[in-house]
């Protein structure tokens, strides 16, 4: 195997190896904060810290870390994280955190964030697994950004709460409910895994 | 001991980032409390800092429940009478009190299931048009009660006759997100405005209530679908605060002053 660089381990997760577009997880999370661009910006950075520095942290620790216990010793370290992520969006960005409500807690069950760490930096330097947990963070949030836009674009006819698609009593375009509701980001994520499996045709499933 | 040391390295950055990010925390509480009021009035205006909208000048302490050798029932209690009732007007927390034996009291019979007790004192907001002597617009009444999960916290605004709902709020609440967190829903919140808090005249109980299936006359509210438990429980708060044994006896003095040749 060719050796790889910190580079290859970042941009991999992005569209080669997506979280979401080839291993299918963390979608729970990706249907409900995606109504709006604003929530999903929220959670890409908060997911995309958390993957990345509990990767890093997980891997400072792995050689010590005894095996039967590896699975709590990874939790502690996330949730520990999870909820810094919380704290802080409290006390800087009220509203915000008011709409993810649970969302933000329950990053500390998203699939990504403990496959990384057990997956990855469980058996990776720190440098390396700090950046596949960016990356893998950054891939999960391409895919949560593409489906808030489109979402809050047919959805309410905004982006990023910017009225462009003219609405209401005296506007021409009637917004599309379904797009407000859970479903539509599964129609969304499914649209986004066709186009990236036609282009690249080894990640089709056989 | 890794695994000692890394708890003990986590609960350490926990526990200092509470500590630190805690006043921050409660100052945007406090503003949320009063976007809530200005909401829930209908005057919130985006473009404006909350802080500058929120009239101090809207609060009134009200006595609920007689106390012996008190105020009675549904008065003002001003800052010097608060005072002498070991009441700071400043600082004083309904949602405090109830911890207190001397400030709150028991919640007889079950009217609001699940809540043991609430304060002998609650702040009340009466917003005028400009001016002290304006006449009154809305009145704002604190509610809260049990859901499914969690005390549901928020207001409920009245017209000056004291029987039309303006509107309802609820700013802390940890009902399911999607089910019973839809007590949050606009288009519900929006159901409740104009409806009747009473009936036919008969302010002793309130008619208002929260149904299942289509709401047929104008006190009554549709419920949330998929959330029995938590529209059983806006019901019954709704009805507890605005009955006899809350802030009836303080409608009835406000519906008399408003219209004082009626009685």
């Amino acid at each position: 195997m060719a050796k790889e660089t910190n580079k290859d381990v970042f941009l991999e997760p992005i569209f080669r190896k997506n979280p979401i577009g080839l291993l299918v997880l963390g979608i729970c999370s990706a249907l409900a904060v995606t109504t709006k661009l604003e929530t999903a910006v929220a959670m890409s950075i908060a997911v995309t810290l958390v993957t990345g520095l509990s990767s890093f942290a997980i891997s400072q620790i792995r050689t010590t870390i005894p095996y039967s216990i590896r699975i709590i010793v990874q939790m502690t370290v996330i949730a520990t994280l999870v909820i810094l992520v919380d704290q802080f969006l409290k006390a800087y960005f009220f509203d915000v955190s008011k709409q993810m409500s649970v969302f933000v807690g329950l990053i500390i069950t998203n699939c990504i964030v403990m496959g990384r760490a057990e997956g990855y930096a469980m058996s990776n330097d720190p440098a390396k697994s700090f950046w596949d947990g960016v990356g893998n963070g950054v891939g999960y949030s391409v895919v949560l950004l593409l489906v808030a836009f489109f979402r809050e674009l047919l959805g309410s006819g905004r982006i990023y709460g910017i009225e462009v698609l003219k609405t209401g009593a005296d506007g021409w375009y009637v917004p599309n409910g379904l797009m407000l509701l859970p479903p539509s980001a599964f129609f969304l994520i499914a649209f986004f895994i066709w186009g990236v499996r036609t282009w690249d045709k080894k990640q089709v499933g056989k | 001991m890794v695994a000692g040391t890394l708890c003990l390295v986590c609960s350490v950055l926990v526990s200092t980032a509470a500590v630190m990010l805690r006043p921050a925390q409660q100052e945007n509480q406090r503003l949320d409390v009063q976007k809530n009021i200005l909401e829930v009035a209908g005057i919130y205006d985006e473009a404006r800092p909350i802080g500058a909208q929120f009239d101090e000048n809207w609060k009134k302490l009200v006595v609920l429940g007689h106390m012996p050798g008190g105020k009675p029932n549904g008065e003002y209690l001003n800052r010097k009478e608060a005072a002498e009732a070991g009441i700071d007007f400043a600082t004083f927390d309904s949602r405090k009190a109830v911890k207190s034996e001397k400030l709150s009291t028991e919640i007889k019979g079950g009217a609001l299931p699940q809540i043991a007790r609430r304060s002998h004192y609650m702040f009340v907001y009466e917003i005028r048009g400009d001016g002290k002597d304006a006449p009154l617009d809305t009145i704002i009444l604190p509610i809260y009660g049990k859901g499914l999960w969690s005390t549901l916290y928020g207001f409920i605004s009245l017209e000056p006759d004291c029987e039309t709902i303006s509107g309802i709020t609820f700013y802390e609440h940890g009902e399911t997100p999607g089910l019973g967190g839809e007590v949050e829903n606009k288009a519900w919140k929006a159901s409740w405005i104009g409806k009747k808090a009473f009936q036919d005249g008969d302010y002793s109980t309130p008619a208002i209530s929260v149904v299942k299936g289509k709401a047929s006359d104008d006190s009554q509210i549709d419920g949330l679908s998929g959330a029995t438990i938590t529209s059983k429980g806006v019901n019954d708060l709704v009805k507890y605060w605005l009955g006899p044994d809350a802030f009836g006896p303080y409608l009835d003095r406000v519906r008399a002053q408003q219209n004082p040749q009626a009685e």
